[in-house]
Parts: structure tokens; sequence; C-alpha cells
């Protein structure tokens, strides 16, 4: 059944759409990630203009995470006041990550500068994921405890200063990096446009310890805010925001979300971390190989939006 | 005295094109209309030739060249090079001004019906339509073989909306003709100019042309409008539209 988009200009298939919102809402649900760096290319993949496919997948992303965050917030696996110091360490980076990237397009590198890093991190912290979990899962088969927490595992971080205790997440850290950390996601989301969520959960496990438990909770209520207000900014700055293609990825999203967010809590926390390194490791490996492997057409359109 | 000396002049030279032969059209819709079904439209046009008391007998019979030309828009084609390894866009060109869709609809193939001066000169063929291209500091059309000019009619074809078909006009008699215009789904909004040329003996014995409108109506006409013209408003909305779904899903969900 076709239906077609308003602002995308196009027809596409609203159950094809409607599985795609799923499947993201799934991932999404299951390990607190937004999934735009999921979602988008597969928007372009269809047809969709990349400028309308990023603008539509911020609504998508707001929708399930909401949905995913009331269930955490059930559980009590939320925890507001790191969401918030992270939050307010990202508007800070995004405003550093919009002025490089206005800077970069005038250097007119931004398309080599954007394929390079997001390859890099993609397939660095996949790597470095897998690593670890499979460490930790090789630990619990020898009847150890997998868990990180463990006594004297302390870092180098833990001796900051400005130390803050997060009640919820039952840590004692210092706020420098909890602000570096908020810091980054804001830079790349702005530089890369993504959300964040699949750097922001192994920082928050590997660099501050968080549990597992409140970190994929407390990374959706930042995913949700940051996402909402870009839906609100993207309508009022490019007018490219399909809210057609937006309900139909919603509603799958949000049911995708809600069983990905039951399936999440019944995998042990290590196998959850394999499986979203094995996932993030796979999406930069295809990127690489995109970017590595001569394209069938080397030439491609683009509309030019007021002048742009 | 004058003045009746040059009407007798213009009438002297415009009276035997007048009793040519002359073209009259017609279009089943002049108004196409974008609906959430919409999936593409194939639009008839009609004509017949009506041969005036000094049309010469054209023996070898008539060709007609329908172009139908879409809104303007500048579109930008970039090609990839390798940069340290890596596929990246470097070189692009704007094309400025180009139409959004492009179709040339002919009885036979355009080169049998004129020789290439007169179809470069009357812009007719997808290889003669003046594409301009924003080329440093001017504007310019390129040769047909270009390579940026090639790809871009190339993935224009490639989306349905250049096109160049020499069997999509038919004479049902000598002097009538039916034309069949594809719109795909992803047709640009806007003006169309539909320009009809009627063919004789290798030269132009006629033209005209009629307008057509593709206009988005009802709910996507809506939708377009909000997103346009109260950006703010819209992107609330939507915002609140994701959160109105978020939040209900998780009532419906809830089993504890």
């Amino acid at each position: 059944m076709q239906i077609y988009l308003p602002i995308a200009d196009m027809p596409v298939n609203i159950f094809l759409v409607f599985g795609m919102g799923i499947a993201v809402g799934f991932i999404s649900g299951m390990f607190g990630i937004g999934g735009g760096f999921l979602m988008t290319p597969l928007l372009i993949f269809i047809g969709i203009s990349p400028a309308v496919a990023v603008a539509s997948v911020a609504s998508h992303i707001a929708a399930s995470s909401f949905t995913g965050a009331i269930s955490y917030w059930r559980r009590r696996a939320v925890d507001i006041a790191l969401a918030m110091m992270l939050l307010a360490a990202g508007i800070v980076g995004t405003a550093a990550g919009v002025a490089l990237f206005t800077e970069l397009r005038a250097l007119d590198q931004l398309d080599l500068v954007i394929g390079i890093s997001y390859v890099l991190l993609l397939t660095i912290v996949g790597a470095l994921m897998v690593n670890e979990s499979l460490h930790a899962i090789a630990r619990a088969r020898h009847g150890k405890s997998p868990m990180l927490r463990r006594p004297g595992s302390h870092t180098w971080l833990h001796g900051l200063p400005l130390k803050v205790r997060f009640k919820r997440s039952k840590i004692y850290v210092s706020a420098i990096p909890v602000w570096a950390i908020g810091f980054i996601i804001g830079f790349a989301g702005a530089i890369l446009g993504i959300g964040g969520g699949f750097l922001l959960v192994p920082m928050l496990i590997y660099f501050l310890r968080v549990p597992t438990t409140t970190v994929i909770g407390t990374s959706m209520v930042l995913t949700l805010i940051t996402m909402a207000s870009a839906t609100v900014m993207h309508a009022v700055t490019n007018h490219l925001v399909d809210a057609v293609l937006a309900l139909i990825l919603m509603i799958g999203g949000v049911i995708g979300a809600q069983l990905g967010v039951r399936t999440g809590q019944k995998i042990r926390s290590e196998r959850l971390r394999l499986m979203l390194g094995l996932l993030v490791l796979a999406v930069g490996l295809r990127f690489t190989y995109e970017l590595v492997v001569t394209p069938d057409d080397l030439f491609s359109i683009r509309r030019v939006e007021n002048g742009l | 005295m004058k003045w009746i000396a040059a009407i007798l002049v213009a009438l002297a030279c415009c009276a035997p094109a007048a009793a040519q032969e002359r073209l009259v059209i017609s279009l089943s819709n002049q108004r196409v209309a974008i609906t959430s079904n919409f999936a593409g439209e194939h639009l008839v046009l009609f004509g017949t030739v009506q041969r005036g008391a000094g049309a010469p007998p054209r023996d070898r019979g008539y060709d007609i060249v329908v172009t139908v030309t879409g809104p303007k828009q500048t579109l930008r084609t970039r090609r990839k090079t390798r940069v340290l390894g890596v596929w990246v866009n470097v070189d692009s060109r704007d094309f400025v001004g180009v139409p959004g869709y492009l179709a040339v609809l002919s009885n036979r193939p355009v080169n049998e019906i004129a020789d290439r001066e007169i179809l470069r000169r009357l812009q007719i063929g997808l290889d003669n339509f003046i594409l301009r291209q924003h080329i440093g500091p001017d504007f310019a059309d390129t040769v047909p073989d270009d390579p940026f000019r090639v790809a871009f009619v190339r993935l224009e074809s490639e989306r349905g909306l250049y096109a160049q078909d020499a069997d999509a006009v038919t004479f049902l008699t000598p002097d009538v003709f039916r034309a069949s215009i594809p719109l795909p789904s992803n047709v640009p909004t806007g003006d169309y100019n539909v320009d009809v040329k009627l063919f004789a003996d290798g030269k132009m014995a006629a033209h005209t042309n009629t307008g057509l409108d593709v206009i988005k109506v009802g709910f996507e006409q809506y939708v377009a409008d909000a997103a346009r013209d109260y950006g703010l408003l819209y992107g609330t909305a939507t915002m609140l539209m994701a959160l109105m779904t978020g939040w209900i899903a998780s009532v419906l969900f809830r089993r504890d």
C-alpha cells in the first residue's frame, strides 16, 4: 500500500516504512540508543532525500526514546541528575560542533572529514565494546564476577576533584569526566548528525562505571530531550520534517521500542554489550566498505535548497 | 499613406503562413492533483492538424514533437573521487534553472524528423535542450558529451523525470494524433509547459503550447503549507505527536 509523503514529495510503501520503524525501535529500546545511525541510511536507501531523512528521523527517535524512557522510569532505572549534567555539557558541545561544522564547510572538506570520522568512531567504539564484553563473558564462564565494578578497579578518573554523588546510579565521581562526555556527545552530534547514544552508552559504562541497568534509561532521557528539540529546530530552520513519514515511523518505533525494552532487560548485561558492540562494528565496517570500494556510480544529484 | 502600405506588406508576408497548417491540441487533464494515493499518472494529449487553403501538399506526412517541461530547479551533480584512499564527493556542477521534469515525445526518432541544425536551434531532444550550468563565474550549457551533463541526464532519466520516447506520439489519422505523457510518482509540483511542434518535410510547419499544473491538494497541501509557513507550530506539533505516540504505547504495553 503506497502513501504519498507531502514533504519528501514521493510515495512510499507504508508497510515497509512501518517495518523499518519497528526494527529500529526494537534496537533502540534494547540498547538505549536513538538508532538514527541505522534509520537515516535506510531512508536514504529507499529514495528519500538526505535532508528530509535526517529531519524526520529526529521525531521518530523522540517517540521511541520517550516510550523507552517511561518504561525505564517505572523500573527506577533513570538517573535524572546524571542526565541533566550530561545535557548541560552536551549543549556546550553542540555549540562548539556547529561552529566547527561551519568552518569545515567553508573549507569544502566536510564530506571527507565526516566520512572518515564516522567510520573511525563506529569501528573503534564497536571493536572496543566487542573486546571488553567477550572478556567479561569469559570471566563469567570461569565463575568470576562479570561485573566491571570490582573493588580497587577505580581508574585515575575517579581521583579527580569536584566529586558528585549520583544516587540512582550508585556512583561517586568527579564532575569533570561527566562534563567531558556530555561535551563530546554534543560535539559529535552536531558534526555527524547523530544522537550519540551508541557513543554515550559505552562511555558511561567504561569511564564512569555506571551500572548497565541505569545507563540505558539515562541515555534515553538524554536522547529524548535532544531529539525533541532537534525536531522543532529542523522544522523551524529547514522546513523539511515530513510529519506523515514521521508518524508512520514513530508508530512502528514505539511498538518496537516497547518490545526491545522487555527483551533487553532479560538479557545479561555483558551479552547486551557484546550485541551492541557487534552492531556498531558492523555498521562501521559497512561504511568503511562504502568509502573504500569503487562505487557503482561516481555521480549523484542533489537538489540545491534555497541556494545552499 | 505609409501605414496602409505597412499593413499591406504585413498581410502579404503573414497571410500565407496563416493559411498553412495550424495545430489544435487538447490535454486530457490540465490539473494533476497529488493526493495521498498518488502513484504517477499518464496524461493524454490529443491534437489535430488543420490545413489552411495555402498549405502545400505534404506527401511524406507530418511529424509531431511534444516537449513537456516542469518547474525550474537548481540541481547539483556531484562526482566522487578517491582522496587518501576513500571515495568522497569532490567536484560538483550546479545545473541552474533546469526543468525538474523534461519529456521529449515524438512519433519517430527526432533525428529522423529534422536535421541536426534545426533540432539544435529549436532545442528538440534531450541532447539539444539547453541545460545551463554554473561554471565558475559563467552560466553556459556545455557540449552534449560533457561528463557532468551526461551523468545528469542519465540520473534524471533513471528517476523517470527526464525521458525521450520516439513511440509516445501516434497518428490516428494522417491529421489527428495522440501523445501519452508519463508523469512518474516523484514529479515535482508546479507549472508545466507542454510545447507541440509540427514538422513537415524536415521543417517546422506550426507550433503551439499549453499549460499544465501539478499540485498537491487536500491533506497533502495542508501539511506542505503548514511546514513552510508555520515552522515553529508545525515542529512543535510533530514533537507533541511523537510524545503522544510514545506515551500511548507505554500505556498499551503496561503489564505490571
